[in-house]
């Protein structure tokens, strides 16, 4: 029964979204008429909230609100449920639904069973679908600054994406399918998959792809009300900085799940998989700053909107790349080409819609403030600029091979395409990171802000000679990396001196720390790539080999038995000169179900960096193989991006008690 | 400077930039690309020497070989056409073995060897590169 219902709580979904679009088309029709009349008014200034010309239509839309907002939170509650249910048919292990038969195995730890739900093509989609759902309903239950019509529009476009990947999820990719009679086990899930990274790593990447929906959809209900300004900004800006935050967060567990699963000793891959999710974040980045400045200055009007529907756009891109089998990776599961046109048209339908009421609507959006090439807003324009080179040319390298695949040329674009296009451009767009939070809003000398940026300007220029004369020969790139890393480490505190740190604002905090984790972040890239060594040996049982600063010695290897799997492992002792010797466990583990072998590192953390092992094969003579590394202070790069995200919360709360606080003295004026 | 102006201004530069970043993607596309060669397009059409490619097929039966330093191997590639001999350094994924197919990255070399930086096989029984499921459909007689 639990399928069923799952099935009927999803059908429950789809009707009310259709019933929230069509209750928004209402309200937009209704407040439509007086809403050209105020567009062509003319009225001076910025039209940033409510004017009077709706004022008369107020109580329509109002109304027609108070009558969407419980509708956008049924649904999205309805979602929630599905996604629950599944999940319970996962734990119990129900082989009698398909989904659960074919990716499921009863003697499968329980976290991977919870896990699992999503670990899956159907599954995925219903959980992107949830996110979906919720962050509708969330945006109905929390959104209390936007104008009424203004968010009836937001919401009927949020049911418009929703009813789109409803109708995929119950006409193209149903989890719950019953398969009778059903088997005893199930097929089990992909092993790659059998990792505790699986409880977090999807739901918080999806969390910040789809929250950009919410983006999306202001945008929208902000052109269809032609209601854009710095009001709107304001309203947006932590639902993108929300959105932002889950996303930083879910490519850094990402990034560094792949790191220890796949025992390569990489990071980052540039498989076009780790392109989709970039992808969005660059938009969503570039996002953040630009909507910073229309709501401080009012100036990028259709420059922001633009923005929120190109980032929605990636996320949706990256979604069809991963979900519609044009890639083989460990997570496309589904090669089933009718799924990928259906999330081609979806994709096609939503962008190609809000492309064209942008191109419809640009010239109602009147242009906002001016201002000065010396400037805050200048510097964060020429970010704009820069974030948006780099993900025009991620997105050329990711489309590229499966255009050229369509004309019958198989290629692959990798590393090194990336690393020369986007590399120089990123190091640029440090730089401009590092001088523009020490550049005024409005007007600024270029000799003073020369002054404020020698301090750091200095310190890239020792770091550079410092290095280049420590490191001989090392590659330009992590030369550049370890000098703009340490320019930018000094850069991005600097807003902080001279200030009362106690009173300095919450916001001012977060930007430091995010552009200090852009800045932690970046020298562990540098240093993993110039100082990484490897070692790749056949080891004899208690021959020493040296890696780094580290001595491994290779004691012996015994079988061991995990729930689902056995495995060989090995015990290395490993010693960094006269140090206290430590113990490595690597292991090459079997599973039956489905019949796979994968290698399970085992990796050691100090302060300054990681020591990274895995155990290969045997070979005839009794010698084992070993790959070893010493990382220094690889570990940085995730931190980085915790600081990040960290950034972005303090960022978004420091928002929230500013905006409450000036709402509350507003309210008592 | 008027709004309008500074409007026009700023759209000229994010075109100029993108329209700039696509001309250096595709320049730099045509360097770095990884192109996909099967055994029997290098027996027709020569060695693609001083580039990084890709080379996919099956891994013939009987040939790999492991060398003395315990952690190289050689084997050879075939699709049914011909073949090339391929020598690779490090650990083989854990799916690489003979009879099975395989994707190798690295470089041709002047003697039509195949000097490999990366081996890429299947990930599990189901799972097959897409490159060489779609090399064997063309030759058809390695259809498993």
């Amino acid at each position: 029964m639990i399928a069923e219902a799952g099935l009927a709580a999803l059908w429950f979904a789809a009707a009310l979204a259709l019933l929230q679009l069509v209750l928004a088309a209402m309200g937009v029709r209704a407040t439509r008429a007086p809403a050209e009349a105020g567009a062509q008014a003319p009225e001076d200034g910025a039209r940033d909230s409510w004017t009077p010309a709706f004022a008369g239509e107020r109580g329509v839309a109002d109304q027609l609100l108070a009558a969407v907002r419980p509708v956008a939170v049924v649904q999205g509650a309805l979602a929630v449920l599905a996604m629950g249910l599944l999940i319970a048919l996962f734990l119990r292990s129900d082989m009698s639904v398909l989904l659960v038969a074919q990716n499921s195995h009863t003697a499968k730890p329980w976290l991977y069973k919870f896990a699992g739900a999503w670990g899956n093509h159907e599954g995925s989609m219903l959980l992107w679908v949830t996110i979906l759902g919720a962050a509708g309903a969330a945006v109905a239950l929390l959104e209390k600054r936007l104008p009424p019509a203004t968010l009836i529009a937001t919401l009927g476009a949020q049911a418009a994406i929703a009813l789109g990947f409803y109708a995929f999820l119950l006409f193209s990719s149903n989890p719950f399918a019953r398969l009778l009679p059903a088997p005893a086990d199930g097929n089990g899930l992909n092993p790659l998959l059998q990792d505790p990274g699986l409880a977090f790593h999807p739901p918080t990447l999806y969390a910040g792809y789809v929250g950009l929906s919410v983006a999306f959809s202001f945008a929208v209900g902000a052109m269809v009300t032609r209601d854009v300004g710095p009001a709107f900004a304001r309203a947006m800006r932590p639902w993108v900085l929300g959105a932002w935050i889950f996303l930083t967060l879910g490519i850094t567990a990402g990034s560094y799940w792949a790191y220890y699963e796949l025992g390569w000793g990489g990071w980052w891959f540039w498989d076009p998989v780790e392109n989709a999710s970039l992808m969005p974040w660059l938009a969503a980045t570039a996002l953040l700053h630009s909507v910073t400045v229309l709501a401080t200055r009012d100036g990028l009007r259709a420059w922001t909107v633009m923005l929120a529907v190109v980032a929605f756009s990636m996320s949706m891109v990256g979604t069809f790349l991963v979900r519609s089998g044009v890639l083989t990776s460990v997570h496309a599961f589904a090669l089933d080409p009718t799924r990928g046109e259906f999330i081609l048209a979806l994709l096609t339908l939503y962008i190609g819609g809000a492309l064209a009421l942008f191109a419809l609507r640009v010239g109602t959006i009147r242009a906002g403030a001016t201002f000065e090439p010396v400037s805050r807003e200048g510097a964060l324009v020429i970010n704009n600029l820069l974030l948006s080179v780099i993900l025009a040319v991620v997105l050329i390298g990711t489309l590229y091979p499966i255009v050229a695949a369509g004309m019958g040329v198989q290629l692959s674009v990798g590393a090194p395409f990336f690393d020369k296009t986007a590399g120089p451009i990123a190091l640029a767009l440090v730089a401009v990171m590092a001088a523009g939070p020490l550049i005024r809003w409005r007007r600024d000398r270029a000799g003073a802000v020369a002054r404020r940026v020698a301090v750091p300007g200095i310190v890239t220029v020792a770091v550079l000679g410092i290095v280049l004369v420590a490191v001989p020969g090392i590659r330009v790139l992590p030369l550049l990396g370890l000098g703009f890393a340490a320019g930018l480490a000094v850069a991005s505190v600097a807003p902080l001196w001279g200030r009362a740190l106690g009173r300095t604002p919450l916001f001012t905090w977060g930007m430091v720390i995010a552009h200090l984790g852009i800045a932690v972040s970046l020298a562990g890239m540098a240093c993993d790539s110039a100082f990484t060594k490897e070692t790749l040996v056949a080891a004899r049982v208690g021959e020493p080999h040296r890696v780094g600063p580290f001595s491994v010695t290779l004691e012996g290897i015994r079988p061991v038995v995990g729930d689902n799997w056995s495995a060989l492992e090995a015990k290395l002792v490993a010693r960094r000169g006269e140090g206290a010797p430590f113990v490595l466990r690597p292991q090459s583990r079997f599973f039956s179900a489905p019949p796979t072998v994968t290698s399970e590192s085992a990796i050691a953390t100090r302060l300054d960096g990681q020591l990274y092992t895995v155990l290969g094969q045997a070979d005839d003579q009794g010698r084992w193989q070993l790959r070893l590394w010493w990382k220094p202070f690889v570990t940085l790069i995730w931190l980085g991006g915790a600081l990040i995200a960290l950034g972005g919360l303090l960022s978004l709360l420091g928002r929230l008690v500013r905006e409450g606080r000036v709402a509350r003295r507003e309210e008592e004026a | 400077m008027k709004a309008k102006h500074q409007r026009l201004v700023l759209v000229l530069l994010a075109l100029v930039a993108v329209l700039g970043a696509s001309g250096l993607a595709l320049s730099a596309l045509k360097d770095q690309a990884a192109f996909f060669y099967a055994p029997g397009d290098v027996a027709r059409d020569g060695l693609p020497l001083g580039k990084h490619v890709r080379l996919g097929g099956m891994v013939e039966k009987g040939s790999i070989a492991r060398q003395a330093d315990g952690v190289s191997i050689a084997f050879v590639v075939t699709d049914g056409v011909a073949k090339v001999p391929v020598r690779f350094r490090g650990v083989v994924p854990d799916l690489f073995k003979e009879d099975s197919g395989v994707v190798a990255e690295g470089q041709f070399q002047s003697d039509g060897s195949f000097v490999a930086d990366n081996l890429l096989a299947k990930h599990d029984e189901k799972y097959m590169p897409p490159q060489v499921a779609g090399a064997m459909h063309e030759t058809k007689s390695l259809e498993p």
